[in-house]
């Protein structure tokens, strides 16, 4: 192996690499807090709608659970200028991590919703609260609560497939790494230095979604 | 700018592309079957050095982009042969360290998953520990395993796509192709996803819906 | 000689003594019935015996050699000790059938043609005979610890452990289960159990043994530790089990 490896010219780019890293975290976060919000209401439209909304919900989620994100960025930034919706990069990248988290967190919310023993609804019910203040008084807490570790798994997963938007040119880390590896010809270096970058998010992550959880669930309450 | 229109030459062109996400799927999965293997083995090893090792492997392609796991090993294996190496064997070989890493974490799960008595009563047959594994617990592990195991492999096949970004002609890409000279995404994304999303559907059919993956579980 | 001697077995659990120098010795041929409440070490006693857990302290002899704890002196022992399990612990993948002869044919490495007719002769012991090629979830809770008696049988041990093989079964079906007991003690079977089903104990075994905190605390013939307890504590343990379960109460005659 002749190859001498320049780790100083990474260095000397750092200051952009962790610009981009910021803008990762910034688009992942908007998109997991969007996402979940549009979840909630696809989860409760499934659970507790009528028909046609249980159908859209199911047809939406199917569609997007066996599609490759890859295509669904595609479809937002390249198809909708077509029927006159044209978005920015950055926009279209939103606009599809957003409807990607909605649809797979759906699912967990709604698995969330259904392990709410049915005597608690009963219960409600019978207090005179009417559907949707029921879901919101009684449901959706615990509900969220229960299948808290696996929405955070999917946040995170959000937050590695964010790196695909680099396609479409949006900005953040890949594509940031992209251009630099590019001009510098160090690709090696740039891409591994990147991946160091991602598991650190990945791992701050983490533990921002448990404090989160601690403080949103655990604090004050007896365990 | 040359625009054709889409025709069934184009369709076609596409439809040839569909065996290689598959092939590239299933060497993906073969290969990390048996990289998962060792992996969950190592995950419950007596020694802790090698307990950590497949942890902080499992960590570091869970926690990690794909992309970013495709780029670094194409220009990885350039760096170390010296040459423009063809995409093909690096994407295989990222994509096999990939699946390794959750599978080994499936298969994992399903061994911890087989009740302590179990083992106690084939060690209580005089069974050597690779005796147990073989006989009695690989063979439960491996029932219940299935059901996460083929929505892994659902989910491979769509990250596949994404090597179309290193150059590899595969599904996605050829619709790349096909845009840029038709000027047609509107029409060739949807029939792209639609060609993939019957592959999907089939799969989850075909294997056992892991929404039900408790039946494989209780024996009775 | 006695063909198992335990001197001075000591293991503690975190807080918890589970076993405080406990010393015995098991004739060949004899039964042993270990009768106490629960967390006086019954269980304790009989999985340090096969190695399921290992002692603190004291010596373990089988056959007079005393037990190292390696690997391959456990997986010897194991050939000459069977247990049978209060859950059973079948392999449910497996049919009844291979479920008795995976011992035989892995562990010891016999053929599988012998292995199967020593399957057939154990079940026939067991009165299953027609169970060969059932799977477990297909028998009933009786069925099933029936196999998992002529599992243990197939390795042809010289000294079997029961671990209250029938506190999980439905009542109707303890009968069934008892009556194998009865047949492999009148069949000269070194048998270790640890159980509840007095009217057994009294019936078919050689030496009662009474444990208490750990200890084994009386110790002697059917006839005299139930006919005339010397300590308060057994004297009240006779007393609860009988009067509690009624059924209990007529089986131990």
């Amino acid at each position: 192996m002749n190859y001498v490896f320049q780790f100083n010219i990474v260095w000397d780019h750092f200051p952009e690499l962790l610009e981009g890293a910021l803008l990762t975290i910034q688009l992942s976060a908007t998109a997991m807090a969007l996402g979940l919000c549009l979840a909630i209401a696809c989860a409760y439209g499934k659970s507790a709608g009528p028909r046609s909304v249980r159908v859209l919900v199911a047809a939406y989620i199917e569609l997007i659970r066996n599609t490759p994100f890859l295509v669904q960025i595609f479809i937002f930034y390249f198809s909708l200028p077509m029927i006159g919706i044209r978005l920015s990069a950055d926009t279209a990248a939103l606009a599809a991590m957003t409807v990607n988290l909605g649809a797979y967190a759906a699912e967990i919310v709604r698995a969330g919703i259904e392990a709410i023993p049915q005597g608690q609804v009963e219960a409600a019910r019978a207090l005179g609260l009417k559907r949707l203040q029921i879901f919101r008084f009684i449901v959706i807490f615990p509900a969220l609560k229960t299948v808290y570790p696996a929405l955070a798994s999917q946040f995170i997963l959000l937050m590695l497939n964010s790196s695909v938007v680099s396609t479409i040119s949006a900005v953040e880390l890949t594509a940031i790494t992209n251009s630099l590896s590019s001009t510098t010809f160090r690709s090696f270096e740039f891409y591994f230095v990147a991946t160091g970058l991602y598991l650190a998010m990945s791992l701050g992550f983490r533990l921002a979604l448990s404090g989160i959880y601690w403080t949103v669930f655990q604090r004050g309450r007896p365990a | 700018m040359m625009t054709r229109s889409f025709g069934t030459a184009e369709f076609l062109y596409l439809l040839k592309a569909v065996p290689w996400t598959l092939l590239l799927s299933l060497g993906a999965l073969l290969g990390g079957g048996i990289v998962g293997l060792v992996v969950a083995i190592l995950r419950t090893s007596p020694l802790p050095v090698l307990r950590w090792l497949a942890t902080g492997y499992i960590e570091l392609f869970q926690g990690t982009p794909v992309l970013m796991q495709l780029f670094v090993t194409y220009y990885g294996l350039a760096v170390v042969f010296n040459i423009q190496v063809d995409p093909w064997p690096a994407v295989l070989l990222a994509f096999t360290l990939y699946s390794g890493a959750f599978l080994g974490e499936i298969w994992r799960g399903s061994i911890q998953a087989i009740p302590r008595p179990q083992w106690e009563a084939a060690e209580c047959l005089a069974l050597s520990f690779p005796q147990q594994l073989w006989y009695v617990i690989l063979p439960q592990a491996a029932r219940i395993s299935i059901p996460p195991t083929v929505g892994f492999a659902v989910q491979l096949i769509k990250s596949t796509s994404i090597a179309a970004i290193i150059g590899f002609v595969e599904l996605t890409r050829a619709g790349q192709l096909m845009t840029d000279a038709t000027f047609q995404p509107m029409v060739v994304y949807p029939i792209v996803a639609a060609a993939l999303f019957p592959l999907m559907l089939a799969l989850v059919l075909i294997g056992p819906d892991p929404r039900k993956a408790h039946r494989c579980h209780s024996w009775h | 000689m006695p063909l198992l001697a335990l001197a001075g077995v000591s293991k503690r659990f975190g807080a918890h003594q589970a076993l405080d120098r406990v010393s015995l010795a098991v004739d060949p041929g004899e039964v042993v019935a270990i009768i106490g409440r629960s967390g006086s070490g019954k269980s304790t006693l009989l999985r340090v015996i096969n190695g399921l857990e290992r002692p603190d302290s004291g010596t373990i002899a089988f056959d007079g050699k005393i037990l190292a704890p390696t690997a391959r002196q456990t997986r010897a022992l194991r050939r000459e000790i069977g247990i049978v399990f209060q859950s059973y612990n079948l392999f449910p993948h497996l049919s009844v059938e291979r479920n008795i002869t995976l011992g035989p044919t892995v562990a010891k490495g016999m053929t599988l043609p012998a292995a199967q007719e020593l399957a057939r002769r154990v079940l026939r012991m067991v009165d299953l005979e027609d169970k060969t090629l059932a799977y477990p979830q297909q028998l009933s809770g009786g069925q099933q610890q029936r196999v998992a008696i002529a599992r243990a049988l197939a390795m042809e041990p010289r000294l079997v452990l029961f671990d209250e093989i029938t506190a999980a079964l439905d009542p109707e079906l303890i009968g069934e289960v008892v009556r194998v007991l009865d047949r492999l003690a009148e069949g000269g079977m070194t048998m270790v159990l640890v159980t509840h089903e007095m009217g057994f104990a009294r019936r078919s075994a050689d030496t009662i043994l009474f444990m208490h905190q750990g200890r084994i605390w009386e110790q002697g013939p059917p006839a005299k530790l139930f006919g005339a307890p010397r300590t308060a504590e057994l004297a009240s343990f006779i007393d609860a089990i009988l009067s509690v379960d009624p059924a209990a109460k007529r089986r131990a005659g």
